[in-house]
């Protein structure tokens, strides 16, 4: 957003040729560093605008865990209230219907999973932040990771590494010979494709949603012409303003529609991922 | 061997273009069929809806890989 209101301060305008819509790239998605210090190995870190609010994002989490279950009262009050339906729903949906036997144990991670990215994703709609944290690649890249070795560890441990890894590389399928095609695919689409994917989908849907609200901010202050107030062209102009205006407000709402599901599929794939690390293939 | 052809301009929105269309025709035939399911077992709207939205994210995310690629890969 820091690239796009420096974009807005070219005040390139509709209805001048020589200067065209200031299209807005990938680089609004660079921030400088607010401060950068020399890490141990003598590399520069860089302190930006991602980081900071991913920190919040993370303060936020665990301060809602600490009001909501700190200290637990029989008759729960305030923010124990909100906690317990969240708690209950990753309860009844993820642990039992998904995950099932010895699925409690996982609510934790699912639980500050989905808070940590919904929150990192909400971001992009919060007046004076507006930006997706979710869409550094970075971040995904890291839950995913957490996921990856998560499902990887649990199966490991509810079936053993030799029955675990036999059981994804040599599924119990018929004609023994589909095995030469079948065993590079299932090893390709466990143990690369799919946390590549769990990070690239939260990654595309957030870095999509915030170019395409810059791209109808943009537009809504291009077509607005106020140097040359009556000319048919600016006319033009005004309508088209309004319309990317309404649009914005649109993709907004569908925007807040979207953060939530796609924390809602990270949590829900992680979920599936364990259950089915847990089960042994048969 | 010189160049035999040559495309300039917005080849980015082109490849986007192309990749939206089969993940298009996978959410049209995903949520077709589960209102469909829905329709004939009301009751069974839980799960239908879940593994609705989990073949939507799976097919979606193709859509959306096509269009980040060109920015990621663009200069």
């Amino acid at each position: 957003m820091l690239k796009a209101l420096a974009m807005l301060e070219v005040t390139c305008k509709f209805g001048d040729d020589s200067c065209p819509f200031p299209a807005p790239g990938a680089e609004i998605f660079f921030f400088p560093p607010m401060t950068s210090f020399t890490g141990p190995d003598g590399s520069t870190w860089e302190f930006n605008k991602p980081v900071l609010f991913a920190s919040i994002a993370a303060l936020i989490v665990i301060i809602f865990f600490l009001t909501a279950f700190a200290r637990p009262k029989l008759v729960p009050r305030g923010m124990q209230n909100i906690g317990e339906v969240v708690y209950l729903f990753f309860k009844n949906h993820f642990a039992k219907d998904i995950i099932g036997h010895g699925g409690e144990k996982y609510i934790p991670l699912l639980m500050s999973l989905f808070s940590f990215i919904w929150i990192m994703n909400l971001f992009s709609i919060i007046p004076g932040i507006q930006f997706p944290i979710t869409s550094r690649f970075a971040f995904p890249l890291v839950l995913s990771l957490i996921v990856y070795f998560t499902f990887i560890g649990v199966g490991i441990k509810s079936q053993g590494a030799g029955a675990y890894f036999k059981g994804i590389a040599f599924p119990d399928v018929q004609p023994r010979a589909i095995l030469i095609l079948l065993t590079p695919l299932e090893l390709l689409s466990t143990f690369i494709i799919r946390p590549a994917t769990l990070a690239i989908r939260l990654f595309a849907n957030m870095f999509a949603g915030h170019l395409l609200l810059v791209i109808f901010s943009v537009s809504t202050w291009y077509l607005l012409n106020l140097t040359n107030f009556v000319g048919a062209v600016s006319i033009i102009g005004y309508f088209g303003s309004a319309m990317a205006f309404l649009v914005t407000i649109v993709l907004t709402f569908f925007e807040m529609f979207i953060q939530l599901l796609q924390a809602y599929i990270f949590t829900l794939l992680t979920a599936m991922f364990i259950a089915e690390a847990q089960s042994a293939h048969h | 061997m010189g160049i035999l052809a040559e495309l300039t301009g917005s080849i980015g929105s082109i490849g986007y273009g192309l990749a939206a269309i089969g993940p298009g025709i996978g959410v049209g035939i995903i949520f077709g069929n589960g209102v469909q399911a829905i329709a004939r077992q009301p009751e069974a709207y839980g799960v239908i809806r879940q593994n609705m939205i989990l073949g939507f994210a799976l097919a979606e995310a193709l859509a959306l890989i096509g269009f980040v690629a060109p920015f990621v890969f663009g200069t």
